[in-house]
C-alpha cells in the first residue's frame, strides 16, 4: 500500500499545535514511594485500619520517626484508604505532630517544650524560653506550649515525654544531654491495694443488680455531684439524657484536662487510677455503654503508661471484656477538652467543636448516644454510692454541696490542689496555701483557669462555685484559681491569655478565629481601643460556636471592668 | 416527625417543614439574612461557621446561627434584632480586615463582597493580619488565599459534593488554610480541576483564570447567560455558559461555565465540562467549505492549522454540488450499497434522525453506523435480547436509594466524572460499592469490595458470582418465576461455574466471590453499572447477558435503588440510537426487516425503503476493502482514530473514491476527505440530546458560528436536496415534530417542553410528567413481558498474549481528552494537563526494562506501532498497558484488534497482545 508507506513517513502534527510541554511521568500528585509504603505496612501491621484511629495511628508513625514526613504520610493514606488532604489536615492540627514536608528540614532530635502559660510565665518561662534559644545545642528545638497541668510546679517544661515541673535551663539542658525523655515513673495505688480497700465492691454489687440505674442517678442527684470538667452539669441528669436516647451507646471520659491553672485530673489520675476507673465503670453501667473511651491528653505520658497498664489488669481480672475500653491518645490541643471537639478527636478527625442541639448525649461520639464524664467526676462516684449522698452534699458549706480540689496555683507560697467545701473563697485557698508569696500583694485571681475572667482583690472574698460568679462576667469552671499580685500587670496578664487562646482556637469559627487575633493586636496599645474592644468582645461572646470563642473575651472585659488603670 | 414545626419568626408565626432551618423558613418568608459559608444550593451542607447569620432566640444565652439551627415548636427567631444585626456587621467587618481592597478584588461580583455592600460596612477597623502568597500553579484556576474566609465551602465542594478529597482546612487557629493534598501548589497536586471549589467561593480566592488579570482582579460579569447543556459524555450536565464579548475581536465568548441545576448533575462538572469549552474558538476551526486540490496523496499527512496545503476554499454552492454529484455518481454506478454513512453521537437528536434518514432514503441502503458500535452495540444487543429495550432501567442517581453498588469495567471517574460523583457519595453515606476491573482506578479507594479480576475473564467471575447465588439460595424465587423465564437453564449451566473452580481464571478469591455475591444478592436494593470494559470485547454481548442475568435471579430492578445502567459514552449516544444512527433499525429500534415497521417508515418518508440491515462500522471498513463501498459522508465520526486496527481503516478511507466529511475541525479523517463542509460547533447551535438517563435535553445556541460553518442539521438537509430529496426544514424544531411521529418514545415530549424544562425523561406517561426514571417495575418490553436468561460461555479473547506479544493492551480514554482528541486537544486548560500520549505501565515492568517514569518505548502489535511515553501507574498490573486514544502522535488504534463480537458487532479494544520495547 504506497499511502502506508506515505504516511509511515509523514509525521502527524498535533492538534491545537502551540504547546510543547509533556505529559507528566505520574499519575496527578505526590506518589507513594516503595520505601515508605514499607514502612507503614510495617508499623500497621496486624493493627486495624478503621477511620477513628488516625490520630494514633500518626502517634506510631510520629514515636518511631521522631516526625511525620510527607512521604511517611502518603503512604498512610494510601494504606489507611483515605485520601491525602484528609490526613494532612488532621496531623497539622495536632501541635504534638511535626510534619515534615520535601525539602524541609527534620526537627531536632530532642525537643523541649516550655510551658508559657499564665503560671508559668509568671514564673520566668519566657527567659527560660530566651535562654534556651541562645544555649541549646543542634540536637535540640526549643519550643513554647501551653499548660501542661503543672502549675503547682512552675516554672513548667518537657523534654520529649519527660515531663516536669520547677524546671530551669540548666536542667532542662542536662536531661536533653542525657536523652532523659521519658515520661517519669508513677507511684499510685496499685489494683490489689484498691481492692484491699474496698474497691470494685460497688460496681460489682451494681452489676449484680443490687441497685437499678434510676437509685443511682437519684444518690448521684442527692449528693448534688455535677460535672467538674467546668461546665458543672448535674451528673445524674446526664445520665438521664443518654438513658432515654436509643442505643448502641457509648462512654467517653474527657481526660483531655487543659484549661490553664488546672491540675487537679492529674492528680487523681497519678495517685488513685483504680478509682476513676471503677467509677468510669459504673457510669458504663448506668447508661449500658458498648464501648468506653478515655481521651487522655498528650501532656500526660505517664499516665497513659498507668492506665495502659491497669486497664490490662482489668481485663485480665475480668472486670471487663478485653477491647472494651479504648485509651485515647490526644496530641496537643486545648479544644480537645470540649466534649464535641473531643468526640471528633476520638473519631481521628481535627478537633472542631460541634453545633448544639443536637447534644452529644443524644448524638455523640460515631453518631450514638454518649455519655461524657470528666476525670474527676467519676472518681467521686465510688465513694458517693459507698458513702452515701449525704456523705457527699454535706462536704459543701453555705448552701453548696459538696467537695471541690481547687487546682491552686500562682503567687502563692505552697501551690497545689486544694480539697475543700464548694464554696469556698480566694482569700481562704490562698491561706490553704500558705499565704501570698513574700514581697507579694493580692491584687486578683483568675477563678476558673484562663476562660473564667479575672477578678480583682476585693472579690477575693466570694464563694467560689458555679453559677455564682456569671454576675461578675466570670465563672469557676474547672476550679483554676492562679493568684495574682502587684507584680503582674493586667495587660500582661490578658495578653497572656488570650495569646492562648489565639494559638489554641480551632479556627473554625469567625469571631473566635480572627476575633482573638484581632483583640491580641488591639491589647498589645498601651492604651487599650476599650469601644472596639468591648464590640468585639460582644461579637465573641455572642457569635462564637463553642464556649473557647464564647470565654475567650472574659479577661478583656475583667480588665477594662476592673483593672482599668493597667490600660489606660 | 412529618409534622409541621410552628414557631415565631420577627413576631410573625410560622411553621416549618421538619428538618428545614431557620434561614431557609426566614428565606421564604422573604427574609435574607446574610450568609457566607452556607450555599443555598443541592448538595451542600450547612456548616455555620462564618457566623454571619445569627439570629436572636428567646431564653437562650448566646446567639443561634440560623443555616444550621432547625426551629422547634414555639420557639421565638428575632432576625433583626440589634444584637443580631451588631454579631452579623462584628464578622463582616473582621471579614473584611484581612480583605485586599476592593478595587482589587479577585471577584467583584462576590458574595462577599455584595454583603459587605448590602449591610455597608466599608472598611474595618481592626489591624491587618499576614495574608498568604497567590498559587496560580494551576492552568484553568487561581488560587488567592489573601481572600479567603474560612468558609470550607472548598472543602465541602471537594469533599462532599464532587468527593474528589482534594481540599483541606490544614493547622488549626488563625493559622488555619485551605490546602490541596499537603499544602501543595493547586497544579501538582492530585486535583482534577471539576472547579466545584471555584463555582463555591464566596471570595474570589478561588476564581477561574478566564476572569482575572495577571494581578488577579477580575469578576464574575458577564454580557449573557445561556443554559445548555455539556457537549461530552452521556452523563448531560446541564451548564450556563457566561457569554462576554472579547474587546479586541468584538465577538461573543464562553468567559466561564457554571454547572445548571440539571436531575443529572445538579450544578456539578468536570474539568471538561467547566473548562473545556475553549476549542470553539481555536484557529483551527473550519471556517469555509473545502475541496482537495488535484493529486494531493490521503493520509494524514496535513497540520490541520493549514489544510490549504492540500485543499482549496470554495463556496457553500460548489463544495455542496460537488459533495453530492460525487455521491450520486456512486449510486448511479455501483448502486444504493456502494455508499455508507457514518453519523455522530457528538450531534443532536434532530441531526442524527436527518443523517439516518438521508443514508435511508437518499443512498437507498441501511449503510449507516456510528461510534455506538463502539461503545455499548453488545450491551444493546444483550439487552434487547433480554428485557427487550436497549437503554438503561434506571439513571444512575439511583445510586442514591441503593445499599448495594456494583461498577464493573467502567472507570467512571475518567470517564462518567459526574455519574462518580453518585457512586462516592453513596459510599460516604454507607453503601457497599462493589468495584470490578482489572486496572486498579481511581473507584479502587472507595470501594468496600475492589476485584481486580484478570482481564477478559469477566464471565467467568460473574457465573461464579451467580453460582453462589443459586447454590446458596440467595434467588428471588417470586421474582423469578413471575417476570423471566429460562431459570433452570442457566441455573443447570452454572452448576460448573464454581468460585472454588473460577478463582484460577479470573484470578479472584473463591471467598471473596462469594462474599460479594451475598451482598449483592441479599442486599435490599443494589444496581449494577457497566462500561466499555464490558462491553469492548469479542464476548461483550455475553459479559452483559451474565450482568442482566444476575440482575434478574435476584430481583434488582424495577425499584428504587436496582436496575441496569450501561453507562453511555458520548453525550448523545442514546439519543443518535434512538434516532435511529443504527444499521438495523430503524428510529425506536424498529427493525428494518420487519416488514410491518419498515411499512410505517416508508409511510411516513414516502419512499421505498431497504429490508437489509446494513452494514456496521467495522465492517464499512472491510467493504471498502473488498470494493463493495465506493463513496462515504462522514459527519463528526473520527473512524481514522476511533476504529480499531486504524491503519487498515486509514488505508480504507484513502481508496474511497469520494469521501464527504463534516466536522468542525480538519480531523484526521477529513484529512482523507474529497471535500469538506465546516460545521458549528455545540455551543453555536440548538438542539436536543438524550443522556445515558433518557434524559432529552435542550442544548441552545450561546455563540454565532466563525466564518461560514453551518449548523450539521442545516448541511444535511442541502446535501439531501442535492441527492434529489426534497426536504423542507427549517429549524431543529421542525425535525423534532417529525420525529416524534416516528417515535413513540418521545411521546409527551414536545420541542416546547424542552424549551421550558430543559430536560425530560422518556418514558414520559403524560404532558406534565417528567418522565419515569426507574422502569419495567411490572414487566420487561419483550413480547411476553418476562426477561431472559441466557447462560454465557467462557470464552478467551480473541488475541492472548503469547512470547512475541506478552503483554495485554488495553485502551480507554482518559479524563481530560474527549475520544479521538478534536475537540479537548484545542482546548487550553484539557491541552495542559494532558498534553502528550503516554503508557500506563506497572513500575514492575518499567524496572524490568531498566527505564525511568518518562522515557519512550515502541509498543507494537500484529497489525501497528506506536512510539510512546511512559507513565508509571500501578493502577495496572504487571504484564498489563494501557494507552488513551486520543492521540495521533501515539494513536492507540493502529494497535488495536479488530476482532468483532458475534453479536455486537463491537470491536475488542479492551484487549490485545502487545509488544513493549525501550527507545534509547
Amino acid at each position: 500500500m504506497d499511502t502506508f508507506e506515505k504516511r509511515k513517513k509523514t509525521k502527524p502534527v498535533r492538534p491545537g499545535g502551540g504547546n510543547r510541554r509533556k505529559s507528566r511521568a505520574f499519575p496527578k500528585g505526590r506518589q507513594v514511594q516503595p520505601d515508605a509504603r514499607g514502612d507503614v505496612q510495617k508499623l500497621l501491621k496486624g493493627r486495624s485500619l478503621a477511620r477513628d484511629l488516625l490520630i494514633e495511628h500518626l502517634h506510631l508513625i510520629q514515636d518511631k520517626y521522631g516526625q511525620l514526613s510527607a512521604p511517611h504520610l502518603a503512604a498512610l493514606a494510601e494504606h489507611m484508604k483515605l485520601a491525602m488532604a484528609e490526613v494532612y489536615e488532621v496531623a497539622t492540627f495536632y501541635h504534638h505532630f511535626d510534619v515534615v514536608r520535601e525539602g524541609e528540614d527534620a526537627p531536632a532530635e530532642v525537643t523541649i517544650r516550655v510551658c508559657d502559660s499564665l503560671s508559668c510565665e509568671m514564673a520566668g518561662a519566657k527567659d527560660i524560653i530566651k535562654s534556651l534559644g541562645d544555649k541549646a545545642p543542634k540536637y535540640v528545638r526549643v519550643q513554647h506550649a501551653p499548660c501542661m497541668g503543672l502549675c503547682d510546679k512552675a516554672p513548667a517544661a518537657a523534654v520529649g515525654k519527660n515531663y516536669s515541673g520547677g524546671v530551669s535551663v540548666a536542667s532542662l539542658l542536662k536531661a536533653a544531654k542525657n536523652r532523659d525523655i521519658k515520661p517519669a515513673k508513677v507511684k499510685y495505688q496499685s489494683f490489689d491495694a484498691y481492692v484491699k480497700a474496698g474497691g470494685y465492691k460497688v460496681l460489682k454489687n451494681l452489676r449484680k443488680g443490687k441497685q437499678t440505674p434510676d437509685q443511682v442517678i437519684e444518690t448521684l442527684q442527692e449528693a448534688g455531684l455535677r460535672g467538674l470538667g467546668g461546665a458543672g452539669f448535674p451528673s445524674g441528669q446526664k445520665w438521664k439524657f443518654v438513658r432515654a436516647a436509643q442505643g448502641p451507646r457509648y462512654m467517653c471520659i474527657n481526660g483531655d484536662e487543659g484549661e490553664p491553672g488546672t491540675f487537679k485530673d492529674r492528680l487523681y489520675l497519678e495517685t488513685k487510677p483504680h478509682q476513676f476507673l471503677e467509677g468510669m465503670l459504673i457510669g458504663a453501667w448506668g447508661v449500658d455503654a458498648s464501648a468506653v473511651y478515655i481521651y487522655l491528653r498528650d501532656e500526660y505520658p505517664h499516665i497513659r503508661d498507668v492506665l495502659l497498664k491497669e486497664i490490662a489488669v482489668l481485663e485480665k481480672k475480668e472486670i471487663i471484656e478485653p477491647g472494651y475500653v479504648h485509651l485515647r491518645r490526644g496530641a496537643g490541643a486545648y479544644i480537645c477538652g470540649e466534649e464535641s471537639a473531643m468526640i471528633e478527636s476520638i473519631e481521628g478527625k481535627r478537633g472542631l467543636p460541634r453545633h448544639r442541639p443536637p447534644y452529644v448525649a443524644g448524638v455523640g461520639v460515631f453518631g450514638r448516644p454518649t455519655l461524657v464524664h470528666n476525670v474527676e467526676t467519676v472518681y467521686w462516684m465510688p465513694e458517693i454510692l459507698a458513702k452515701g449522698a449525704d456523705w457527699f452534699a454535706k462536704q459543701g458549706r453555705d448552701g453548696h454541696k459538696g467537695n471541690r480540689s481547687y487546682s491552686v496555683s500562682g503567687r502563692v507560697k505552697n501551690p497545689g490542689v486544694v480539697l475543700t467545701a464548694a464554696g469556698a473563697t480566694a482569700e481562704e485557698l490562698i491561706e490553704a496555701c500558705g499565704g501570698m508569696l513574700d514581697g507579694h500583694t493580692f491584687k486578683g485571681y483568675l477563678p476558673g483557669g484562663a476562660s473564667g475572667g479575672i477578678l480583682p482583690a476585693s472579690m477575693g472574698n466570694l464563694a467560689l462555685d458555679f453559677g455564682q460568679l456569671e454576675k461578675y462576667g466570670a465563672f469557676v469552671g474547672s476550679h483554676a484559681v492562679v493568684i495574682l499580685s502587684d507584680k503582674d500587670h493586667m495587660r500582661d496578664v490578658s495578653v497572656n491569655l488570650l495569646k492562648f487562646f489565639e494559638d489554641e482556637s480551632c479556627g473554625q469559627c469567625t469571631p473566635c478565629r480572627v476575633g482573638c487575633e484581632k483583640a491580641v493586636k488591639l491589647m498589645g496599645a498601651k492604651k487599650w481601643n476599650t469601644g472596639l474592644l468591648d464590640e468585639l468582645s460582644t461579637a465573641m461572646a455572642d457569635a462564637s460556636i463553642c464556649g473557647l470563642g464564647q470565654a475567650a473575651p472574659n479577661p478583656i472585659r475583667s480588665v477594662m471592668k476592673y483593672f482599668k488603670k493597667d490600660v489606660s | 416527625m412529618s409534622d409541621k414545626i410552628t414557631f415565631t419568626l420577627d413576631g410573625k408565626k410560622v411553621s416549618a417543614a421538619p428538618g428545614e432551618t431557620i434561614w431557609q423558613v426566614a428565606k421564604r418568608q422573604g427574609t435574607t439574612i446574610p450568609h457566607l459559608c452556607w450555599k443555598d444550593a443541592p448538595g451542600y451542607r450547612a456548616d455555620g461557621n462564618c457566623r454571619a447569620c445569627m439570629v436572636e432566640i428567646e431564653g437562650e444565652r448566646v446567639l443561634a446561627a440560623s443555616c444550621v439551627r432547625t426551629p422547634t415548636d414555639g420557639m421565638k427567631v428575632v432576625t433583626q434584632s440589634d444584637r443580631a444585626k451588631k454579631s452579623r456587621r462584628m464578622v463582616i467587618e473582621l471579614l473584611m480586615a484581612d480583605q485586599p481592597k476592593t478595587k482589587d478584588a479577585h471577584d467583584s461580583q462576590s458574595a462577599f463582597l455584595s454583603w459587605t455592600r448590602a449591610m455597608n460596612v466599608r472598611t474595618s477597623r481592626f489591624p491587618k493580619g499576614n495574608r498568604p502568597k497567590p498559587d496560580v500553579s494551576h492552568s484553568a484556576m487561581a488560587v488567592n488565599l489573601d481572600a479567603c474566609i474560612h468558609c470550607n465551602l472548598c472543602v465541602r465542594a471537594c469533599r462532599e459534593v464532587q468527593v474528589n478529597d482534594v481540599i483541606g482546612m490544614a493547622a488549626r487557629g488563625h493559622d488555619a488554610k485551605i490546602v490541596f493534598d499537603f499544602d501543595d501548589p493547586m497544579g501538582n497536586s492530585t486535583c482534577v480541576a471539576c472547579g466545584e471549589c471555584v463555582q463555591a467561593c464566596p471570595t474570589g480566592a478561588l476564581m477561574p483564570k478566564t476572569i482575572i488579570d495577571d494581578k488577579g482582579r477580575g469578576g464574575r460579569v458577564a454580557d449573557k447567560q445561556v443554559q445548555s447543556v455539556c457537549p461530552y459524555c452521556g452523563v448531560g450536565c446541564q451548564i450556563t455558559y457566561n457569554i462576554k464579548k472579547n474587546k479586541k475581536t468584538g465577538r461573543d465568548e464562553i468567559a466561564w461555565v457554571e454547572g445548571a441545576g440539571g436531575r443529572s448533575n445538579e450544578n456539578r462538572l468536570c474539568v471538561k465540562g467547566r473548562f473545556g469549552f475553549d476549542y470553539v474558538t481555536s484557529p483551527e476551526r473550519l471556517t469555509k467549505p473545502l475541496i482537495r486540490k488535484p493529486g494531493k496523496p490521503k493520509g494524514i499527512n496535513i497540520d490541520p492549522a493549514n489544510p490549504y496545503t492540500h485543499f482549496r476554499e470554495a463556496t457553500w454552492d460548489e463544495a455542496l454540488k460537488f459533495a453530492a454529484r460525487g455521491l450520486k455518481d456512486i449510486r448511479t454506478k455501483h448502486g444504493p450499497k456502494g455508499l455508507a454513512g457514518f453519523g455522530s453521537a457528538k450531534c443532536s437528536n434532530e441531526e442524527a434522525y436527518l443523517f439516518q434518514k438521508l443514508v435511508r432514503t437518499g443512498f437507498g441502503s441501511n449503510n449507516v453506523d456510528h461510534c455506538t458500535r463502539l461503545c455499548h452495540a453488545s450491551s444493546v444487543a444483550a439487552l434487547m435480547e433480554c428485557i427487550g429495550s436497549g437503554a438503561v432501567t434506571a439513571p444512575f442517581m439511583a445510586a442514591k436509594d441503593a445499599d448495594v453498588i456494583v461498577v464493573i469495567g467502567a472507570n467512571p471517574i475518567e470517564n462518567h466524572p459526574v455519574a462518580a460523583t453518585y457512586f462516592k457519595q453513596a459510599r460516604k453515606r454507607g453503601a457497599e460499592l462493589i468495584v470490578m476491573d482489572p486496572r486498579g482506578q481511581a473507584l479502587k479507594r472507595h470501594a468496600t469490595h475492589m476485584l481486580q479480576f484478570k482481564s477478559g475473564s469477566d464471565v467467568a467471575m460473574l457465573n461464579a458470582i451467580m453460582h453462589v447465588i443459586v447454590e446458596e439460595g440467595l434467588y428471588d424465587k417470586q421474582y423469578i418465576q413471575s417476570h423471566t423465564e429460562g431459570f433452570e437453564k442457566i441455573k443447570k449451566h452454572l452448576k460448573d461455574f464454581s468460585p472454588e473452580k473460577m478463582e484460577a481464571v479470573c484470578g479472584i478469591a473463591a471467598g471473596e466471590l462469594r462474599t460479594v455475591a451475598r451482598k449483592y444478592a441479599t442486599s435490599g436494593r443494589s444496581i449494577i453499572f457497566w462500561g466499555m470494559g464490558v462491553s469492548q470485547s469479542t464476548h461483550g454481548t455475553d459479559n452483559a447477558r451474565c450482568l442482566i442475568s444476575l440482575v434478574l435471579m435476584t430481583g434488582h430492578t424495577g425499584r428504587p435503588g436496582t436496575g441496569l445502567h450501561p453507562l453511555r459514552g458520548q453525550n448523545n449516544v442514546q439519543g443518535a440510537s434512538d434516532a435511529g444512527l443504527i444499521p438495523m433499525v430503524f428510529p425506536d429500534y424498529m427493525k428494518v426487516g420487519n416488514d410491518d415497521l419498515r411499512g410505517r417508515f416508508e409511510k411516513l418518508w414516502q419512499t421505498k425503503l431497504d429490508p437489509d440491515p446494513g452494514l456496521t462500522v467495522v465492517e464499512i471498513i472491510h467493504a471498502i476493502h473488498d470494493d463493495e463501498i465506493h463513496g462515504m459522508y462522514i459527519m463528526g465520526e473520527n473512524p481514522a482514530m476511533s476504529d480499531p486496527d486504524a491503519n487498515h481503516a486509514r488505508d480504507a478511507l484513502a481508496k474511497l473514491d469520494h469521501l464527504v466529511v463534516q466536522d468542525i475541525f480538519l480531523t484526521e479523517t477529513a484529512m482523507f476527505a474529497d471535500v469538506v463542509l465546516p460545521a458549528t460547533a455545540w455551543p453555536e447551535k440548538d438542539g436536543s440530546v438524550s443522556n445515558t438517563n433518557r434524559q432529552v435535553q435542550m442544548g441552545r445556541k450561546a455563540l454565532d458560528a466563525p466564518g461560514d460553518a453551518k449548523p450539521d442539521w442545516w448541511i444535511t438537509v442541502q446535501m439531501a436536496k442535492g441527492l434529489g430529496l426534497k426536504w423542507t426544514y427549517k429549524s431543529p424544531a421542525d425535525v423534532f415534530t417529525e420525529m416524534k411521529q416516528a417515535m413513540p418514545s418521545l411521546d409527551n415530549i414536545t420541542w416546547q417542553r424542552l424549551e421550558n424544562e430543559n430536560s425530560v425523561t422518556y418514558p414520559c406517561p403524560a404532558p406534565g410528567h417528567p418522565g419515569e426514571d426507574i422502569v419495567f417495575a411490572d414487566r420487561f418490553a419483550t413480547d411476553d413481558g418476562l426477561g431472559k436468561f441466557v447462560p454465557a460461555n467462557v470464552t478467551p479473547p480473541n488475541e492472548m498474549p503469547d512470547k512475541k506479544f506478552p503483554y495485554i493492551l488495553i485502551t480507554g480514554r482518559q479524563l481530560e481528552h474527549w475520544h479521538t482528541g478534536a475537540m479537548t486537544r484545542r482546548s487550553y486548560v484539557l491541552d495542559q494537563v494532558q498534553p502528550t500520549p503516554t503508557v500506563q505501565m506497572n513500575t514492575i515492568d518499567i524496572a524490568k526494562f531498566g527505564i525511568e517514569p518518562g522515557d519512550k518505548v515502541k509498543v507494537s502489535t500484529r497489525r501497528g506501532e506506536v512510539k510512546i511515553a511512559v507513565r508509571a501507574d500501578n493502577a495496572v498490573s504487571p504484564g498489563t498497558i494501557f494507552i488513551p486514544f486520543a492521540y495521533v502522535e501515539a494513536s492507540a488504534n493502529e494497535l488495536t484488534n479488530p476482532q468483532l463480537d458475534p453479536i455486537g458487532k463491537i470491536p475488542e479494544f479492551k484487549y490485545c497482545a502487545a509488544k513493549v520495547e525501550p527507545l534509547r
